[in-house]
């Protein structure tokens, strides 16, 4: 038995290529990519753009609807609306991406814990989980944003410990049906430690659900950045948020659709937008879906 | 085609087709048979052959948009293909009854059984519902369910899954149908229950007079039952004729290799060592001569496995306080060896405690006392490192090739893995090593890129093996590592892990309820029930010389896959598995053993 083999070299697909392979096939996932890059190129580039300041108010153009001059048209002290979406996207964006990574960083790993273990540690986190839960959304993250003091970091940190309960309860249930497969016994069977089998054998599992209720609370996010920020909780006047741009409109509603109409649509796009490559991105990492 | 007037169940040239991506793909290709009055008519096959496709067309219960039945089926002269879905629900559970797999999920669990029984009566029959109540306690008794009218009112958990096949039972003769069609309605039970239940199915038959289309991948359950049998592969109808006809004189290739493929209880006689299954050509059926593999144990050497006194119990808690109120004793007094290049088989039904034993010696469940040693290893006190350390030594082959592997994982990382975790090598050796493993279990090494889902289950089973072994163990728990096999993978796998002991000398714990596999692959053979080892000896004299009365029991109810024997009955008994959960404070009495002959050794009552 001591013939040298040759031994033929394994195709090593790494999983990354397989997942984009699958995402370019995919339309409505690229679709979604491109409304997000859209806007966070948009985010990104509002100081090269070459349009107006977005807090530069003008007593002489206050509440026109859309003209050459002002493509979207102005709000209620003459500011021009194109400038504050573009700018305001940055805001939105931050806070509606950084509070659910806040959210997701924070809950799944306590949901892993709880599921995986079962027991006291299941107990506390649960418990504790529940009476946050308990608290309507927006009261939490009202409540916490006053306590942290007003800013946008402030409210993207509060929205995001709001948001967290419902990812440790959903990883929770999960992790819990998927912790009675025989290939999570069989990693123990193997020698590989309580971590190992975490990461490589419960959470890859469990994330597909993960990911479609992190781009649904996105959006959830976003209106709730809105709220805090009309109560002065959240990006402070005069620098623009989507949120904050409709809080203001709703005030205009008859006199000055346009002023609603614009953040509304660009809410809407960008949530449909994250939805979309939310429900790509779980397909393309799933090996199972062809 | 007077013939086939006289038919309860006249099917010609059915074709069953599945709309797939827009496209329509047949399953189920020009399937003709008839089934006369009183006949017993068996639709054989393994999975993937359209058995079950083609009684569900028969009862028309495919969802109508995806799928279409050409040709005709006549029921007493009706074509059912033709009549209006209203008409034909009038056909089901009253001129055709059936019955499922699955008791544990076929009944209504929010519903006693008794109302779900009398529903048929005042539904099909318009009877009041006293009258209804009186017929179905009727049924109860001839299903032979004890204390029929106290058990009117009770709901489907309140009993095991024998009793729960017997009360679907009740309900498909509720309406006196003129045909039963029955899907693999003892492929779930225990095979003592499943005796029972087969033996049930013939009562009933003589009784009512009805006729039977039984479908089932089981040779051993066709042979003990079917007056006829038809043997269908991908979709083909490649056979059909009287049991006998098929049994002794199959002229399609598929019908021998099927046969020889199924393992029969007392084939092994004469031989002494493990015998592998006869590989069969499937292009002309000729079998090979079953191969008797050359000794591989050692008794003289210390036992690589030595396991004494095991015992592993789990708290029953009940009330608002959840309080100890009794223990479930799974491994009572558990105490055998197992030497290297062995096999030793462990055999019982379900709830016996074997699966906790394997998983007990592993540690995967921690044992409540005993002792442990394992290859220098004191298993029951061993720290998390020593642990790890010990896995090398023992892995596990699970029964759900389809649930032990992980689906996110390519098949090359997990054969790798357990390799890699351990630092035995380099990535360069782990790749080599991978290649090597997937060629010894028979597969390709080029097929490490991918994941298990694009696998078939006996494939996947042999990926598991696969990884199994890249520790290079000396022990392997198989926790019914084939039960959930077709029956020629089943003989595929079982010749494997035969090889593979051959060229590693390995030793096996083969877990099983499966006697017929066990005969055929083990050394020694240990009975268990209720926890305890009950007779445990050399498989020749367990199986040629049974002592114990289980193991009788056992053995006498496995279905013998010989036409001559269907005249058989078992004498119907109502005997049920019984449970290991005693009361807190239930002191196991000490067991005394007899010795029969050399090693063979049988618990006194």
């Amino acid at each position: 038995m001591t013939i040298v083999e040759h031994v033929a070299p394994i195709p090593a697909k790494r999983a990354e290529n397989r997942a984009w392979r699958k995402m370019k096939r995919n339309r409505s996932a690229l679709a979604g990519l491109c409304i997000v890059l859209f806007f966070a190129f948009l985010a990104v580039a509002a100081p090269l753009l070459p349009i107006p300041d977005p807090i530069a108010t003008s007593w002489s153009a206050i509440r026109k609807a859309p003209s050459a001059a002002h493509w979207l048209g102005t709000d209620d002290l003459g500011r021009d609306i194109l400038s504050r979406m573009i700018w305001g996207a940055q805001a939105s964006l931050m806070a509606g991406v950084f509070s659910v990574a806040i959210a997701i960083v924070i809950g799944v790993p306590f949901g892993l814990l709880a599921g995986y273990f079962g027991g006291w540690v299941d107990m506390v986190i649960s418990r504790v989980t529940e009476a946050l839960l308990a608290m309507p959304f927006l009261i939490m993250a009202i409540a916490l944003a006053a306590f942290l003091g007003p800013s946008l970091t402030n409210a993207m940190i509060a929205i995001g410990l709001s948001a967290m309960p419902l990812f440790v309860r959903l990883t929770r249930g999960q992790v819990l049906a998927v912790k009675t497969e025989d290939y999570v016994e069989g990693a123990r069977s193997v020698g590989l430690n309580h971590l190992e089998i975490m990461v490589r054998y419960i959470l890859p599992n469990v994330l597909a659900p993960i990911i479609v209720q992190a781009t649904l609370t996105v959006a959830t996010a976003i209106i709730a950045e809105a709220s805090l920020s009309f109560l002065g909780l959240g990006q402070q006047p005069p620098a623009p948020s989507w949120g904050s741009m409709l809080n203001v409109a709703k005030n205009f509603l008859s006199q000055a659709p346009w002023m609603a109409m614009w953040p509304g649509i660009a809410i809407f796009l960008v949530v449909i937008g994250f939805n979309l490559l939310g429900d790509g991105l779980r397909d393309a990492l799933d090996p199972r879906e062809v | 085609m007077t013939m086939a007037q006289n038919q309860i169940l006249s099917v010609r040239n059915l074709t069953t087709s599945f709309l797939v991506d827009g496209e329509w793909k047949s399953v189920v290709r020009n399937v003709s048979f008839d089934v006369g009055p009183g006949e017993t008519v068996a639709i054989v096959g393994e999975s993937g052959s359209g058995k079950s496709v083609t009684s569900l067309s028969v009862m028309r219960l495919l969802a109508p948009d995806f799928s279409r039945i050409e040709g005709s089926v006549m029921l007493a002269g009706r074509d059912l293909l033709s009549i209006s879905e209203k008409e034909m629900r009038g056909v089901r559970g009253n001129d055709v009854s059936m019955i499922f797999q699955e008791p544990m999920t076929s009944l209504n669990p929010i519903f006693t059984i008794g109302r779900q029984i009398s529903e048929v009566l005042t539904r099909h029959k318009g009877m009041s519902n006293r009258q209804a109540r009186a017929e179905t306690v009727k049924l109860l008794e001839k299903v032979r369910i004890p204390n029929a009218t106290a058990r009117f009112d009770d709901y489907p958990h309140q009993f095991s899954g024998g009793m729960r096949q017997r009360v679907m039972i009740a309900m498909a003769l509720a309406s006196k149908p003129k045909l039963l069609i029955a899907d693999e309605p003892t492929t779930a039970l225990d095979v003592t229950i499943q005796g029972q239940i087969l033996d049930l199915i013939k009562v009933l038959q003589e009784e009512e007079g009805m006729s039977v289309l039984f479908i089932t991948h089981d040779m051993g359950v066709v042979a003990e039952i079917a007056d006829r049998t038809i043997v269908m592969y991908r979709g083909e109808q490649v056979e059909s004729g009287p049991t006998e006809e098929i049994f002794h004189r199959g002229k399609h290739p598929y019908t021998r290799a099927l046969l020889s493929a199924v393992p029969k209880l007392g084939s092994m006689q004469d031989r002494h060592w493990p015998t592998r299954f006869p590989v069969v050509d499937i292009t002309n059926g000729e079998a090979a001569e079953p191969v008797e593999v050359a000794n591989t144990v050692d008794t003289r050497k210390t036992p690589v496995l030595s396991v004494k006194n095991l015992v592993t119990r789990f708290g029953v808690h009940s009330g608002l306080l959840a309080r100890k109120t009794g223990a479930v004793h799974a491994v009572e007094n558990v105490s055998f060896e197992l030497f290297q290049g062995e096999t030793l088989s462990l055999v019982g039904e379900s709830g016996c405690g074997k699966s906790t034993t394997g998983r007990s010696i592993m540690r995967l469940i921690e044992p409540t006392s005993g002792e442990v040693a394992l290859d220098g290893y004191d298993v029951l006190r061993l720290d998390q490192f020593g642990l790890r350390n010990m896995r090398k030594t023992i892995q596990m082959i699970f029964q759900d090739p389809f649930s032990s592997l992980n689906p996110r994982m390519t098949v090359g990382a997990a054969v790798s893995e357990p390799f890699i975790k351990h630092r035995l090598g380099t990535a360069k050796q782990a790749r080599e090593k991978t290649a090597d493993l997937l060629r010894k279990v028979g597969l390709s090494p080029d097929m490490a890129g991918r994941y298990p889902h694009e696998f078939s289950g006996g494939q996947r089973q042999r990926i598991a093996i696969a990884r199994a072994l890249s520790l290079d163990p000396k022990v392997i728990v198989a926790d019914e590592s084939v039960s959930a096999l077709d029956v020629s993978i089943k003989a595929q796998v079982c010749n494997l892990l035969l090889d593979l002991q051959q060229s590693l000398n390995l030793a096996f714990l083969f877990i099983s309820h499966d006697m017929a596999v066990v005969e055929r692959v083990s050394h020694r053979v240990a009975v268990m029930y209720l926890g305890e080892i009950v007779e445990i000896g050399p498989r020749a004299a367990v199986f040629d010389n049974p002592q114990h009365p289980y193991t009788k029991k056992l053995m006498a109810a496995v279905p013998v896959p010989d036409p001559a024997r269907r005249g058989i009955r078992r004498g119907i008994s109502n005997d049920e598995l019984k449970s290991p959960v005693r009361p807190l404070g239930y002191q196991p009495p000490q067991r005394q053993y007899r010795e029969v002959s050399a090693g063979h050794l049988v618990q006194v009552e």
